[in-house]
């Protein structure tokens, strides 16, 4: 793209937001308020599974300081939140989509389902009028387990969705796949569990939706990582407004991890009832809130077995997962197990047959949908556990197994539907052999071993696809977006410039990463590029951030809308220098004649096309402002090797990270301090799901009994060692920056190398297998049933 | 009812008459436009809203307003009020220890409270001191780091 040359590309800038964030200045939901703004607070469901009888909110109307109390009832003409994927059936059927009210109607369907809303006009009021609220709920009984809801039997959640079905899809073929297995010589089967997480983002979900009655137009602040998507979906397929009167800004955002992506029922009701308030209304969530009410995710059962041939090298997979989406579609829950996951099970191998078949059942819990990764660390998880499981019973090492089915040509068509671009395996793994120091493993296992500790490798190879597209293609797979980007260049008559663009930073540095990719290509400073991001009436569109897409996709609507600015710039130079437009050459922040030293600054052209009297008018608008939408061809594909050292304490069934290595290849860095801060998040992420992050509904009554930082094991600094971490480059080839995205990959490969290695480590008391999280607690039990079974 | 409370915030006398359930993050957040002290959990458990308090790091979602009747509190904003940031700051930016900044100003706050009771802390302890301050987004490796780094550069 030309802008290497002015070496800003790759290189560490610090960050551009860092001065607002570290003194106070940031401006996140809550911290915005509102002249004459009232609170809501959200009367919640205590049960996991209820009939409404009744509703009584007089008391709570009479309540001091409350300005109305909504039901489900008031709701009229408010339609249900929307799902954004429809899959179809195995059987030609469209999956089954039950209404998702914004307040209940008739029945709650998971501890933390909206009842009612209560608007006073303090926080503590309202919190004390919903106490007031007398609701009638008939107890049903109730099912958190996505196996168990498929039972016969089971209780049934909606009308809509007989035995709690929402789909049964697959991918792949099933006659291919059982012939390979018809003449492997070795199969290997593996029963998982991918626990359910709540994503626990430090910013709790917030909202502040006011009307203005002169413009009969909504604004709603709300933490969102894709606010165009939100205003969308509130608008055109809930509230009935028009798009154009709702202004939606998500400001600064405290993280997202993915539940941020979707349209909740609390800013949907708030937008609503501000008009009949008339008065703005600010809702935050108290983390009590946050666990049962966000989207969480993962929560799969999964059966997987994989055929060998004699050299151990794969012949087909074939999975069978049972996935759970909660009491409710979430906006993009029903792609997750299916789009996002069945077409990673290839992983970096060359298996030529796979077959996925996904069942998604209703449970009474909340809903589930992405959740850093997706989809993709759930098939990370199956392929990586089950190749050392096979690697194991074989007796093949963990790399050589891996070596031996590496995908080595590219472009490289898998059998579920994926078209891989490049990439170099043995490279990455190579890199993470190296950064772990495999070679003196051996030795340390044995130091260990002196002091009565198990010490445990293992090694997890994973891809990723990110920046989903092309949006064609989606919609032909159910998608009911767009899932392009767009990017604007302002540039101003000084030569500054403001970049807008539709993704959304919320942590991942965008201020920053964009404004190199303009500084870069303009040969500007970047203190003279500012990004604009989260607002809709200041950004034409986007479709926000999710799927680690913002470089891949929303860098080059930019690099497109530079490309532009460049071109038009070539015209106005080549006027003023008497030139042929073809002769003009940009590079350094310079319009020059080829050839020649004859140039003008990009200053000077900016100024000229503002003050345009030495101008082509008859040929060229004045200005200088270029907007792109840019829809990429295909998905990028990340992909490294992750490989994970363990201490085992056999007699607490402590588990240690001693050593974390990640060799990662995400094409081209813009900025590798922000890179290697991703990886860093994802791997805690991924380290968390393996180690102490356990979301538990009680199988009875349906509560959630890991409602708080008491009982959801956060990671902590004292839980994580410092990580070890490096990348190696094959540029995407369909980009003009050559990123893939590195937002999600370290939690996508961490869970599996991190069991792995417990496994590795606990393999000589002859304990076999273990699901996530390898807590104290189940390690030392599992040790207990392997020496009891010896 | 409202009950009269003064304290000095950021060196600044402030007073007010407050609800008597009024938290002290609630005082600083709303009454007072201190914005940069976070409600991250509302249970103690996150430490967004560690400011100091006479001194100490304490976590002010979890202290009435009027437990804080006539004492010194110390917040984010109150760390670089000339616009130079503190070196712990400093550290902060340099190091890539904050990416959302959700969680940074009772990170930072944590970290001074901690340098002040162990100036020469090694890695281990900075871990199990930050131990009451959760961080989704950095995995806290580049939160370690510069926490050493702005010891160092308070040492000098």
């Amino acid at each position: 793209m030309g802008a290497n040359e002015t070496g800003i590309i790759g290189q560490s800038v610090k960050r551009k937001e860092d001065a607002r964030f570290l003194t106070g200045a940031g401006q996140y939901t809550d911290d915005v308020t509102l002249q004459n703004q009232t609170h809501a607070y959200f009367l919640r469901s205590p049960h996991a599974h209820a009939k409404i009888r009744a509703i009584d909110t007089s008391k709570a109307r009479a309540a001091p300081g409350v300005i109305a109390v909504y039901t489900g009832a008031d709701l009229e003409g408010v339609n249900g939140l929307p799902c954004g994927w429809l899959i179809t059936s195995v059987d030609g059927t469209p999956m089954n989509e039950p209404p998702h009210p914004v307040l209940a109607k008739g029945k709650v369907r998971y501890v933390g389902d909206h009842v009612a809303m209560v608007v006073a006009e303090t926080r503590s009021q309202a919190k004390d009028a919903a106490e007031l609220i007398e609701v009638d709920y008939d107890v049903l009984p109730a099912v958190v387990n996505p196996v168990d809801a498929l039972k016969p039997g089971a209780p049934q959640i909606h009308d809509e969705a007989p035995g709690n079905r929402c789909y049964t899809w697959s991918l792949g073929d099933k006659a291919a796949v059982d012939a390979a297995f018809a003449k492997a010589a070795h199969v290997t089967r593996l029963d998982l569990v991918n626990n359910r997480l709540i994503p626990n983002a430090i910013e709790p979900r917030a909202a502040v939706a006011s009307y203005n009655r002169a413009e009969d137009a909504y604004t709603l602040y709300v933490t969102s990582q894709n606010p165009h998507v939100e205003r969308l979906l509130m608008t055109a397929f809930v509230l009935g407004l028009p798009e154009h009167k709702v202004r939606v800004i998500a400001p600064d955002v405290g993280g997202g991890f993915g539940s941020k992506i979707y349209l909740y029922a609390e800013e949907t009701a708030m937008v609503w009832a501000s008009k009949r308030v008339n008065r703005p209304i600010k809702w935050a969530a108290e983390r009590s809130e946050s666990f049962v009410s966000d989207a969480h995710g993962r929560d799969h059962v999964t059966h997987a077995e994989l055929a060998l041939d004699k050299d151990g090298k794969f012949l087909a997979m074939r999975v069978q997962t049972t996935a759970a989406m909660g009491a409710y579609l979430s906006t993009f829950a029903s792609c997750i197990p299916t789009i996002l996951y069945a077409t990673l099970l290839a992983g970096q191998y060359t298996t030529p047959a796979i077959h996925c078949e996904v069942t998604a059942a209703f449970t009474n819990t909340a809903p589930v949908d992405a959740y850093r990764g997706a989809g993709r660390p759930e098939a990370t998880y199956v392929v990586e556990r089950i190749v050392r499981e096979a690697g194991v019973e074989t007796g093949i090492a963990q790399d050589e197994i891996r070596r031996r089915n590496f995908i080595r040509s590219f472009p490289y068509q898998t059998p579920v539907a994926l078209m891989y671009d490049i990439g170099d395996y043995d490279q990455t793994l190579a890199g993470a052999t190296e950064l772990a120091d495999v070679k003196g493993f051996a030795a340390r296992k044995a130091e260990a071993a002196k002091r009565g500790k198990l010490r445990g490798l293992g090694y997890a190879s994973y891809i990723e696809a990110c920046g989903l597209a092309p949006s064609n293609v989606a919609g032909a797979l159910g998608a009911r977006a767009g899932l392009f980007e767009a990017g604007q260049v302002r540039v101003h008559p000084t030569g500054s410039v403001t970049v807008f663009t539709g993704s959304h930073s919320h942590g991942q540095g965008h201020e920053t990463t964009f404004a190199q990719i303009v500084a870069g290509r303009l040969g500007i400073p970047v203190d003279n590029v500012d990004i604009v991001h989260g607002d809709t009436g200041r950004v034409l569109f986007g479709m926000g951030t999710y799927g680690s897409r913002s470089l891949a996709v929303g860098g080059t609507a930019i690099v497109k809308a530079l490309d532009k600015v460049v071109a038009k710039g070539k015209k106005i130079a080549a006027h003023l220098l008497e030139a042929a437009e073809a002769d003009i050459e940009f590079e350094d922040g310079k319009f020059t004649v080829a050839g020649t030293d004859r140039s003008k600054t990009f200053a000077e052209i900016a100024l000229t096309a503002y003050v345009p009297h030495n101008y082509p008018l008859d040929k060229l608008e004045p200005g200088l402002d270029e907007t792109a939408f840019y829809d990429p061809t295909n998905f990028t594909y990340p992909a490294g090797t992750h490989i994970c050292e363990v201490e085992v304490d056999p007699d607490t069934g402590v588990v240690q990270v001693v050593n974390f290595s990640a060799c990662d290849d995400f094409g081209n860095i813009i900025n590798p301090m922000i890179v290697e801060g991703q990886v860093h998040g994802g791997l805690a992420q991924g380290i968390g799901q393996a180690l102490l992050e356990n979301c538990v509904y009680d199988a009875d009554s349906g509560q959630l009994l890991t409602g708080s930082y008491m009982d959801y094991a956060m990671p902590r600094a004292d839980d994580l060692p410092s990580f070890k971490v490096t990348t190696r480059v094959t540029p995407c080839t369909h980009n003009p920056l050559g990123a893939k995205g590195c937002g999600e990959a370290g939690a996508i490969g961490s869970p599996a190398a991190l069991m792995n290695a417990v496994l590795d480590a606990l393999a000589p008391l002859g304990v076999r297998h273990l699901d996530m999280p390898a807590s104290p607690h189940r390690v030392w039990q599992a040790i207990q049933s392997a020496k009891a079974a010896a | 009812m409202s009950i009269p409370i003064a304290m000095t915030v950021n060196g600044k006398a402030v007073a007010a008459d407050i609800d008597p359930r009024t938290l002290l993050v609630d005082f600083l957040r709303t009454n007072l436009g201190l914005t940069g002290t976070h409600v991250g959990c509302d249970t103690a458990q996150c430490g967004a809203c560690t400011v100091h308090m006479n001194g100490r790091a304490i976590k002010a979602c979890n202290v009435l307003a009027l437990q804080a009747q006539g004492a010194t509190i110390l917040t984010i904003e109150g760390l670089a009020p000339d616009g130079t940031m503190h070196p712990m700051q400093a550290a902060f930016k340099d190091c890539h220890g904050l990416q959302c900044g959700f969680c940074t100003p009772g990170m930072v706050m944590s970290a001074l409270d901690l340098v002040n009771r162990h100036p020469q802390a090694d890695e281990a302890t900075i871990r199990e001191q930050l131990e009451g301050n959760l961080c989704r987004c950095t995995g806290y490796h580049n939160i370690v780091k510069a926490v050493q780094q702005g010891a160092a550069a308070m040492a000098k």
